[in-house]
């Protein structure tokens, strides 16, 4: 079952990742294929399990106490824009060009 | 012409009074200079984990027993992906799958026909109550066309309240949300003040016929007061009713309350319906709370949550505080909800109860009437009063001991109103308003308006 065009574009909205070329998809195809196993396995009445260390991991729970920030200038280091300590940030969500304006080629199913 | 049976559901987002964050040790903090309250977590810079904060969980626990709430004594944390600025690592970490409390309600009043006289009790469903995080701030600068990030706020504790679909107008809506706002004040789990963003409501509304499924709801946000709420909720009925009436269609879209405008707008920047892929947060196992029963022999005191112990110590809610002050001091339900919905009010009419011989029944209108109304006409707190509970009780006493009349009294009190630091006594005994108590005295003062109006007194006899 090959993964749809629309999914591809669906799935590249999302996650923002180009898959650029057929290899690409090709790639993601077989990664599907190998997840896929997981579903041959009976799990019927088995909890999921969130930690391989079960019961013995415990939620550590911290004190409400200050212990961190004022930091601001290290933190403004990473900007590539800032603008008296604000992060600078475009308008709004700049939304990925449509499918059909994408140079990137796209072979779907 | 069918009638229309509006739906109103709410989503409420409460910030957790603690001093720090609910997953990072940085302060939380109204105003602050721009991402100075920033750790490295919060900014998500890499090699950065999560570490929970105990003091948001006993806050979630708390006002999901205050809510009548199941507390799932498992818990799970998961992450909620989307893109914005202001969300720095590209999801919010929430409780999707198994959310701190679920299943709880609400009571909460009204007031029929605009009178405070007939009060009607409703009951909202809690379905649920989850931990998450909060976002950072955008300031939007249109003219440079740009956004401004302040992460500030990013990762502060949220308790988010879901309410069921039980209401049915913005007048219910708004009663819930007061309500809830008074029991978080209560507990101090948060304190609630919608202008400083500590309370944010976000309403799903939607109409059908009786006897007919649901119809297509919208969701409201953008609204900043309780006020507004129920603006928007009865506006956007009105707006869903007319447009079916007109044979349109609702679509299943967010819109904005234009406060200004009094109507609700659609919102710019929804790319279609969003998908968060839910993923479970592989960087906290889950919270595990314990009761009395369950608790564990060997470990550190520090690492249980026990509800039994929170529960224990809960402390009266509001509804609970209305009764008490409705059997101890006699007064009407109604009194006690004004009592309470003003800060700092109850406990100075208790105050004054206690300081003086009148009866609280005949205090509670001195408080209601003449203090309430003088404090709203000059947009003062409780707190602010130039009037004590000490002076008001002064003159309270005066009257009760008949020393001066009803009327004297009310003088008094709009002198005591501005505040020059002058004593009930002092006030009447300048103004000569003492109630005159020698019969002769009375006498002789009659006796010489008769003598000086012999004309109105010939007039009078002769009928």
């Amino acid at each position: 079952q090959k993964v749809s065009v629309e999914v591809l574009d669906h799935l590249e909205h999302l996650a923002l990742v180009d898959f650029r070329d057929s290899e690409g998809v090709e790639r993601l195809q077989k990664a599907i294929q190998f997840a896929d196993q997981l579903q041959e396995v009976n799990t019927d009445g088995v909890e999921p399990m969130d930690s391989v260390l079960e019961d013995r991991w415990c939620l550590y729970l911290r004190e409400d106490d200050v212990t961190e920030g004022n930091c601001t200038k290290e933190l403004l280091e990473n900007a590539r824009e800032k603008l008296e300590e604000y992060f600078v940030a475009p308008p709004g969500n700049i939304p990925l060009p449509k499918l059909e304006e994408r140079e990137t080629f796209l072979q779907g199913s | 012409l069918a009638p229309w049976i509006p739906v109103v559901g709410l989503e409420i987002h409460a910030q957790i009074s603690s001093n720090s964050k609910l997953f990072s040790g940085s302060q939380v903090q109204f105003a602050a200079p721009p991402n100075s309250l920033v750790s490295f977590f919060d900014a998500s810079l890499p090699g950065t984990l999560p570490v929970l904060n105990r003091r948001c969980v006993e806050a979630a626990v708390m006002t999901g027993l205050a809510l009548n709430c199941s507390i799932n004594k498992k818990s799970l944390f998961d992450r909620k992906h989307y893109f914005y600025a202001d969300l720095p690592a590209g999801y919010q970490i929430t409780q999707q799958r198994v959310p701190i409390a679920v299943n709880g309600s609400l009571s909460y009043s009204l007031c029929i026909d605009n009178k405070m006289s007939q009060m009607v009790t409703k009951t909202v469903r809690i379905k649920q109550i989850q931990l998450e995080q909060d976002s950072g701030k955008s300031l939007h600068d249109d003219t440079r066309c740009q956004t401004l990030v302040d992460l500030n706020r990013a990762g502060v504790g949220l308790m988010e309240v879901v309410m069921e679909p039980d209401m049915c107008c913005g007048e219910e809506a708004a009663a819930a949300v007061r309500e809830l706002q008074l029991i978080l004040q209560t507990l101090g789990s948060s304190q609630a003040v919608m202008a400083e963003g500590q309370l944010r409501v976000d309403a799903n509304v939607s109409v059908h016929h009786p006897g007919e499924p649901y119809g297509v709801r919208t969701e409201v946000k953008n609204i900043n007061s309780i006020r507004f709420l129920a603006k928007a909720v009865d506006y956007e009925i009105q707006r869903q009713i007319e447009e079916l009436e007109n044979g349109g269609t609702i679509l299943n879209e967010t819109r904005a309350f234009d406060s200004k405008l009094g109507c609700t707008v659609p919102m710019r920047d929804k790319e279609g319906k969003q998908d968060y892929r839910f993923m479970p947060e592989p960087n906290l196992p889950p919270l595990i709370l314990y009761d009395t029963k369950s608790l564990p022999a060997n470990m550190n005191h520090q690492q249980v949550i026990n509800i039994d112990w929170i529960q224990e110590r809960l402390p009266d809610l509001p509804s609970v505080k209305r009764e008490k002050l409705v059997e101890q001091y006699g007064i009407l339900p109604e009194h006690s909800f004004t009592l309470l919905n003003e800060d700092g009010l109850a406990e100075f009419f208790e105050s004054v109860v206690k300081q003086t011989q009148m009866k609280p029944k005949k205090v509670i209108g001195w408080i209601l009437n003449d203090l309430l109304s003088y404090l709203k006409q000059h947009s003062l707190t409780v707190k602010e009063s130039p009037v004590s509970s000490i002076l008001l009780a002064d003159l309270l006493n005066l009257l009760e001991k008949k020393e001066i009349s009803s009327t004297a009294a009310k003088r008094v009190l709009a002198e005591l109103w501005k505040g020059e630091g002058k004593t009930p006594l002092e006030i009447v005994k300048e103004q000569k308003l003492e109630l005159l108590q020698d019969q002769k005295e009375l006498e002789q003062i009659c006796q010489a308006v008769i003598d000086g109006q012999e004309n109105e007194v010939i007039m009078m006899v002769l009928g």
